[in-house]
C-alpha cells in the first residue's frame, strides 16, 4: 500500500472534505452527499489511477478532537502514539479545504499553519493545494473577491513562515468547479505528461481537430488537451470552463445510464457547429476528439468552390469512418505509453 | 377516444388548479422552464391566473390559476368562456397532506366543468408523493380513487372519466404524467404512433420516443409499454446531447468574422453557410450492447430511440436505421402541414 502516492485531504470539520472526495472518486451526486456522515479519524482509500498509479487518499476527520491527535503529539515525545508522524510521512501532496462560511476563520487558519509546520517537518517535498469550498452559498458578484482576499492571505502565510508555494481553487459541488481542482490536482501527479501531450500534439497534426482532450476512465478528469500545446491565440473564444463542464456532464450521464445498470461505451455526435467523438481509447483513458463541422470548414471548403457542395451531404458518413480509424491506429500508441512506464 | 376539435380555437389548453400550496406553480417550472426542483421551494404564492404557451408539435398553453380562487366568483373572469376552450382540466392534490378538503373542491370542479364541457379530460395528479413509502402510497392512490368516485355519484356524474397519476417533482414521474396528459390532445396521436410502430419494427428498435427537446416531454411512443427507467436514460441522453453541442457552439462573433472571410475571398457562399446544417444526430454505444440514437425533427422534437443492436455490423445496421428514420422525419414533416391546411 506504500507504494502508491499519498495524498492528505485535510480541513476543518463540515467542510465538505468526504463529499468531495465521494463525488470524484465514488460517482456519487452532490444530491447524495447529504447522507454522508462525519468521518471518523482516518478514512483511507486506495484509487488506483490510469493503470500504474495508485493513489493513497487519506481522508481526515475534522473534527477537534481528531485535529489534535494529527497535530499534537509532535512537539511531545513520540511514544505515546506515533499518528502524527504516521499522518505526515512521506506524503506528497497535501489538498486543504476550507469552509468559505467559516465562522471561525483564524482558528480554520492556525490549523493549517499547524499542518504546515508538520509537513515541512515530514515531507518538505509536499505539493500544497488549498480549496476555498462551499463557494455556491456565496453571491455571484462577491466570489472572486472573497477568493482573492483569502487566497492572497494563505499564500503569504505559507510562503513566508514555511517557503511552500500552494495553489488555490474555489470550489462548490454544485457546479463544475470542483472538476477543475480535482484535475489539476491530479495532473500535477501524472509523472509522463509531456509524453501524452507529444502523442497528442501528433494525433492532431493528422486529426487536424478543432480540439482534443484526454480524460481519466473512471473519474473522468481531465488529463491532457491540446490546449495546453497550441498557443491559445489561434484557439476560437470557447468557453473556458468548458473541460469541467464536460466531465460533469459526462459524469451526470454515466450514472443515469448506471441506472440500467451498464455503462457507456462511446458516444458520437453530430451537432450544429461540431462533430464531437468520444471513444475509449485505453483501459483507463477516453479520447474525445471535437472536429469542425461543415459549417466551420467553410475556410477549406470555399478554395475547393462548388466542388465541395454535392460533398456536404456525404460528408458525415464518410469522416466518421475516418477519425474512428484513426482513434484505433491512436489507440496502440497510447496503450504502448502505458504498458512501458 | 374522443378529441376537442373546436375549429375556432387554434391550440390545446391545459387548466391547472388545485388548492393553495399543492404544487402547481413548482410542476410548470420543473417541466417547462427547467428549474432545479430545490429551487422551487421559494416560490411566491401565485397571485393571478398565468398563461404559458409552448411551441411543441402541438402549440400547448398552460393555464395556472391560483389556489385560493373562488371559482364562482364571477367578477374575476370568465369561467364560463375558460372552461368552454380548455381541452384538460389537471387537478393537483397534495398527498402529505390532508387531502378532504381538496377532494371537495375537486367534486364541484368536476361537476361544473363537465356541465359545460363535457368532452374536457380530466386528469388527477396526487402529487408531492415523494414523501410517501411505497406502500403507503398505493393505499393513498386507492382512497383518493374511492372517494372522488363516491362523491361523482353523489352528483350523479358516474360516467365521467377521470385519469390518476401519482407524481412528484423530485423523479420523473411528473414528465410521464404531463406526457401522458399532453398526449391526450395530439389530434394525430394514433397515425404517430403508428407510424413509431413501423419505424420500430423495421429498425430493431427497442423502444422509440419522439420527444419535445425543451422540456423532456414525450409526445408520443410506439405502442411497447413505457420503461421509466429507459425513458429517464432517454431524457438524459438529450441533455447531453444538448449541453455537449452547446460548448462547442460557434459564437456569432465568430460567425461573423466567418461571413466577413469568405466576402473578402469573393465567394458569395454565406447563403448557404446556415442552410446547410445538418440536423444534430447523436449515438452512444453502451457496454451491454446497447445503443442510444438520437435524431433531430421538426419543431424542436427529437426522436430518440434504444436500440440493441447485434454484433459485428453497426455500421450497416446504423446507416439502415438512419435511412428510417429520415422517411420518418420526411412523412412527419409531411403530415405536420397537412394537419395545418385542415
Amino acid at each position: 500500500m506504500s507504494s502508491g502516492k499519498k495524498l492528505l485531504l485535510m480541513g476543518r470539520s463540515g467542510s465538505g472534505k468526504s463529499s468531495m472526495r465521494s463525488i470524484i472518486f465514488s460517482n456519487y451526486s452532490a444530491f447524495d452527499t447529504r447522507r454522508l456522515g462525519a468521518t471518523i479519524d482516518v478514512e483511507h482509500s486506495n484509487l488506483r489511477f490510469l493503470n500504474n498509479m495508485t493513489l493513497n487518499l487519506w481522508d481526515c476527520g475534522g473534527q477537534d478532537i481528531f485535529m489534535e491527535n494529527f497535530l499534537n503529539n509532535d512537539n511531545s515525545n513520540n511514544q505515546s502514539s506515533n499518528t502524527s508522524s504516521n499522518v505526515f510521512h512521506k506524503c506528497e501532496v497535501l489538498i486543504h479545504v476550507f469552509d468559505v462560511e467559516s465562522k471561525e476563520v483564524q482558528k480554520d487558519i492556525d490549523t493549517f499553519k499547524r499542518v504546515l509546520s508538520n509537513l515541512k517537518k515530514y515531507s518538505p517535498n509536499v505539493k500544497i493545494f488549498i480549496l476555498i469550498h462551499k463557494m455556491d452559498l456565496i453571491q455571484v458578484n462577491k466570489r472572486q473577491e472573497l477568493f482573492d482576499l483569502m487566497f492572497d492571505k494563505l499564500k503569504s502565510i505559507a510562503l513566508d513562515e514555511y517557503g511552500f508555494h500552494i495553489r488555490g481553487f474555489a470550489t462548490s459541488i454544485w457546479d463544475e468547479s470542483l472538476y477543475k481542482a480535482w484535475s489539476s490536482i491530479v495532473c500535477s501527479l501524472i509523472p509522463n505528461v509531456s509524453v501524452y501531450e507529444r502523442y497528442l500534439s501528433k494525433l492532431n497534426e493528422i486529426l487536424n481537430a478543432r480540439e482534443i482532450i484526454l480524460f481519466e476512465k473512471t473519474t473522468f478528469l481531465v488529463i491532457s488537451s491540446t490546449k495546453r500545446i497550441v498557443d491559445s491565440a489561434k484557439r476560437d473564444d470557447l468557453d473556458p470552463k468548458r473541460f469541467e463542464k464536460i466531465s460533469n456532464i459526462i459524469k451526470t450521464y454515466k450514472q443515469s445510464v448506471n441506472k440500467i445498470r451498464t455503462n457507456f461505451s462511446n458516444l458520437i455526435l453530430h451537432g450544429n457547429n461540431s462533430s464531437i467523438y468520444l471513444e475509449i481509447l485505453t483501459s483507463n483513458i477516453y479520447i474525445m476528439i471535437i472536429m469542425n463541422n461543415d459549417n466551420a470548414q467553410t475556410a477549406e471548403a470555399t478554395k475547393q468552390e462548388d466542388a465541395a457542395s454535392p460533398k456536404i451531404i456525404h460528408y458525415q458518413l464518410n469522416d466518421e469512418n475516418l477519425v474512428l480509424q484513426d482513434i484505433k491506429i491512436a489507440r496502440d500508441l497510447f496503450e504502448k505509453i502505458e504498458r512501458e512506464k | 377516444m374522443d378529441y376537442i376539435d373546436s375549429p375556432a380555437q387554434s391550440r390545446a389548453t391545459i387548466l391547472l388548479m388545485g388548492l393553495r400550496r399543492s404544487g402547481k406553480s413548482s410542476i410548470c417550472k420543473v417541466v417547462f422552464h427547467n428549474v432545479r426542483p430545490l429551487d422551487t421551494l421559494y416560490l411566491e404564492s401565485t397571485t393571478k391566473p398565468t398563461t404559458e404557451s409552448f411551441k411543441s408539435l402541438i402549440d400547448l398553453a398552460v393555464v395556472e390559476l391560483p389556489g385560493q380562487l373562488n371559482l364562482f366568483e364571477p367578477s374575476l373572469y370568465d369561467s364560463e368562456k375558460l372552461f368552454s376552450s380548455i381541452g384538460a382540466l389537471v387537478y393537483v392534490i397534495d398527498s402529505q397532506d390532508e387531502y378532504l378538503s381538496a377532494l371537495q373542491n375537486l367534486a364541484v370542479i368536476i361537476k361544473y366543468a363537465v356541465s359545460i364541457n363535457p368532452r374536457i379530460h380530466i386528469e388527477v395528479l396526487i402529487h408531492k408523493i415523494d414523501g410517501l413509502s411505497e406502500d403507503f402510497r398505493l393505499d393513498t392512490q386507492r382512497d383518493i380513487m374511492q372517494r372522488v368516485g363516491d362523491d361523482l355519484l353523489d352528483y350523479g356524474l358516474e360516467g365521467v372519466q377521470i385519469s390518476f397519476y401519482l407524481t412528484s417533482i423530485f423523479d420523473h414521474s411528473i414528465y410521464e404524467a404531463f406526457s401522458r396528459i399532453v398526449q391526450k390532445l395530439i389530434y394525430e396521436l394514433p397515425a404517430l404512433e403508428n407510424m413509431l410502430d413501423l419505424l420500430m419494427q423495421y429498425s430493431n428498435f427497442d423502444k422509440v420516443f419522439l420527444f419535445d427537446i425543451n422540456s423532456k416531454i414525450y409526445v408520443a411512443t410506439d405502442s411497447s409499454p413505457v420503461d421509466i427507467q429507459t425513458y429517464e436514460v432517454c431524457a438524459e441522453f438529450i441533455d447531453v446531447t444538448i449541453d455537449l453541442d452547446g460548448l462547442y457552439q460557434i459564437s456569432h462573433k465568430q460567425k461573423s468574422n466567418q461571413i466577413m472571410a469568405s466576402e473578402t475571398s469573393g465567394s458569395n457562399t454565406n447563403m448557404d453557410l446556415f442552410s446547410a446544417t445538418e440536423p444534430t444526430k447523436c449515438i452512444s454505444k453502451l457496454q451491454n450492447g446497447v445503443t442510444l440514437y438520437l435524431h433531430q425533427m421538426i419543431r424542436g422534437l427529437a426522436l430518440v430511440g434504444v436500440n440493441r443492436l447485434e454484433d459485428g455490423d453497426d455500421a450497416t445496421s446504423i446507416s439502415v436505421i438512419d435511412h428510417n428514420v429520415a422517411i420518418f422525419k420526411k412523412s412527419l414533416e409531411k403530415m405536420w402541414e397537412r394537419s395545418k391546411l385542415s
